[in-house]
């Protein structure tokens, strides 16, 4: 039975081996647990899964399996269902409930509601259109969706076992969601480069020793200590429709300042021109010239665009294209400048992944950057530091 | 050996399950959470629970594994070469015992914390894979193998700043602690100060969940945090309800430091509540 289990969780992609599986087998072997599916969850959880953003794909696995093994003491299959139904009788009017009962009574109809609602779950993409829109089902006429539903969320004490994987409560944790300050601190951590630069102030043992050996008296020898070497040049896109990204690009500014000593910045509107500002209250007034930033900064910086890439495409291709003053050059221009002198250089896109072949300019840009554009989600930003880390 | 949580520390059920998991299987328990949750409080707690000596590792970005099983003293063998002191024609006299050597070598089971994991190089997990696994290792020097008389337990902690390998996680298990619900933050707050007024703790957790729940904040406060800032309401003797003052020139709650540690988040905060006691 448990080898269904076993490869249940390896049919959601969870990354679980054979030596934990082993180590779960034992532990139930020694009694870890008694009787219980809450324990047996607990317990196959801290066994199974080692990172907390697959939590969430462990819990719906989990739920999927044990879906089919009712007959087991402990559970009761049917606490979820009671709970769906306080959830709807919170929001029907008595008449909606007469009609509700003429379809076969509670019962039937929250197993059916249920069953969409996985059935949505497994589609996903096209889950707006199941539940909610074209009033045909029955469902949809009360205003449900799969978030309005959170099974079990006002009761915390006594939990039913079904109830505890049901609230898919680690859903925030899964690493395609987007991301807070530390989250983003963390994977520009990976950006680190340590080298030994500047005063020698370290006792450097091995080499005291060594040159001691040689001339057979105490010869000290002192060495710098390591620092962070990670040079970086970020360029933000700021106004327009990046207001909407504000908070985000907030935060990724506030956990790249405190993560990297050579950090410099400067802002540019939609897409980059001759020139770009350090300060955008004074944009017009204290600009610093493009081409004085490519030959200030060294090639061994490491380039970061911040940007919606969301414009019209002229504002890219075509000379005069911004939309603040008259360009000579067009922005593919200055971008392929930028990416001609910096190897590494990279774009970080705050619009979702899925829409970006819908937008013309994202695509323009993107193939300007050679296919370096990233989604600002953790996992987006780890694959971005790491083609920058290469 | 069952560990069912102590009376300075509450212990919610999947976390007392993964700690005797752990203890029965003697494999080691990584603990990641929030910071601020009790990580590292765990693993004091569980010794005092059962009675066991603490051996503390706390990991640097420049701590090696090698330092936790042993370091030979080559600068002061040298020295002493030089002064020609006779201790040194035994090479036993230099080498110190790392926190692993002395837990392996204790005479009873020990609880053994390797405190922020994550801090130190990405290599140092895999260095010590065989060493946590069979709990032995050789020391080169003297070319003996030490083998642990009891396999200690082990308690893991991190910070989620760099991954873990993989070889590494699979030898462990895991444990997340996720941020208390107000119950169990009720509970904690409960064993910490046993004599705190029902009134003011009502009061003091409603502010604490609203300042969480502020979209924006930098740095969420945390439960140490509340710990710290009833300590600080109680030192003050503050009443009840000065929390609530509808008063213009206290807007934000009394104390406020404690909970946050950034001024842009004080900033915020300030305006925020401004703004939606203004409204009301």
């Amino acid at each position: 039975m448990l080898i269904d289990f076993f490869l249940k969780l390896k049919s959601h992609k969870l990354p679980v081996s054979i030596k934990e599986y082993l180590t779960l087998l034992e532990a139930m072997g020694k009694g870890v647990i008694g009787p219980s599916v809450d324990d047996f969850y607990y317990l196959s959880r801290a066994s199974l899964v080692k990172d907390e953003a697959n939590f969430d794909k462990f819990d719906r696995a989990f739920a999927e399996f044990w879906q089919g093994v009712e007959t087991i003491p402990g559970i009761e299959a049917q606490i979820p269902l009671e709970w769906l139904l306080k959830q709807v009788e919170l929001t029907l009017t008595e008449e909606e409930k007469k009609q509700i009962e003429a379809l076969g009574g509670w019962e039937k109809l929250m197993e059916t509601l249920k069953e969409r609602l996985e059935e949505q779950k497994g589609r996903h993409q096209g889950g707006n259109k199941w539940i909610g829109t074209g009033g045909t089902s029955p469902f949809g006429a009360y205003g449900y969706n799969p978030e309005g539903i959170r099974i079990g969320q006002d009761k915390s004490r006594n939990r039913s076992a079904v109830k505890v994987w049901d609230q898919r409560e680690y859903r925030n944790l899964d690493d395609s969601v987007e991301l807070g300050t530390r989250n983003i601190k963390v994977a520009l951590r990976r950006l680190r480069r340590f080298a030994r630069e500047g005063a020698p102030d370290e006792f450097d043992l091995e080499h005291t020793i060594d040159a001691t050996a040689r001339k057979a008296y105490l010869d000290i020898h002192m060495r710098p200590e390591r620092r962070n070497t990670v040079k970086v040049l970020m360029l933000m896109d700021i106004g327009g429709t990046m207001d909407d990204h504000v908070k985000l690009a907030e935060e990724l500014f506030s956990a790249a300042k405190t993560e990297f000593k050579h950090l410099e910045f400067y802002y540019f509107h939609n897409c980059l021109y001759d020139f770009v500002w350090k300060d955008n209250r004074r944009r017009h007034s204290e600009r610093t010239r493009t081409w004085d930033l490519l030959h200030k900064y060294g090639h061994d910086y490491k380039v970061i665009f911040v940007g919606d890439a969301t414009m019209s495409p002229y504002e890219i291709l075509q000379p005069g294209g911004s939309i603040e003053y008259f360009n000579e050059e067009p922005g593919s221009v200055w971008i392929k400048r930028v990416t001609d002198i910096y190897a590494k250089c990279i774009w970080l896109n705050p619009e979702p992944e899925e829409i970006w072949g819908y937008r013309q300019s994202i695509q323009v840009l993107k193939e300007l950057m050679n296919g370096r554009m990233y989604p600002t989600t953790l996992s987006g930003l780890e694959r971005a530091m790491k083609v920058l880390a290469k | 050996m069952r560990f069912t949580g102590s009376e300075e520390y509450v212990s919610t059920d999947d976390l007392t399950l993964a700690v005797n998991a752990a203890i029965q299987l003697q494999r080691p328990l990584l603990v990641k959470g929030e910071p601020g949750t009790g990580k590292t409080m765990l693993a004091v707690q569980v010794a005092k629970a059962l009675g066991v000596p603490l051996l503390e590792w706390h990991i640097k970005s420049t701590t090696k594994a090698q330092q936790g099983l042993y370091e030979y003293d080559a600068v002061s063998r040298l020295r002493d070469s030089q002064l020609g002191d006779p201790r040194v024609h035994d090479i036993h006299n230099y080498i110190v015992k790392g926190m692993l050597w002395q837990a392996f070598s204790a005479d009873s089971p020990v609880v053994l914390l390797i405190d922020e994991v994550d801090k130190a190089d990405i290599e140092f997990p895999n260095d010590l894979l065989r060493e946590l696994d069979r709990m032995e290792f050789y020391v080169y020097e003297t070319r003996e193998l030490v083998k642990a008389k009891h396999r200690p337990i082990v308690f893991i902690t991190s910070n989620n700043e760099k991954e873990l390998p993989d070889a590494f996680l699979r030898r462990c298990f895991f444990h997340y602690i996720r941020f208390p619900d107000k119950e169990t933050m009720e509970k904690i707050v409960g064993v910490h100060f046993p004599e705190l007024k029902k009134s003011l703790l009502r009061e003091a957790m409603d502010v604490f969940f609203e300042v969480r729940e502020v979209p924006g904040l930098k740095k969420k406060p945390s439960t140490s945090e509340l710990l710290d800032w009833l300590k600080l309401l109680l030192a003050e003797d503050i009443p009840p309800d000065a929390l609530r003052s509808k008063d213009r020139k206290t807007i934000i709650p009394p104390l406020h430091g404690a909970l946050l540690k950034n001024e842009q988040d004080v900033h915020l905060f300030e305006r925020l509540v401004f703004m939606t006691r203004a409204k009301a």
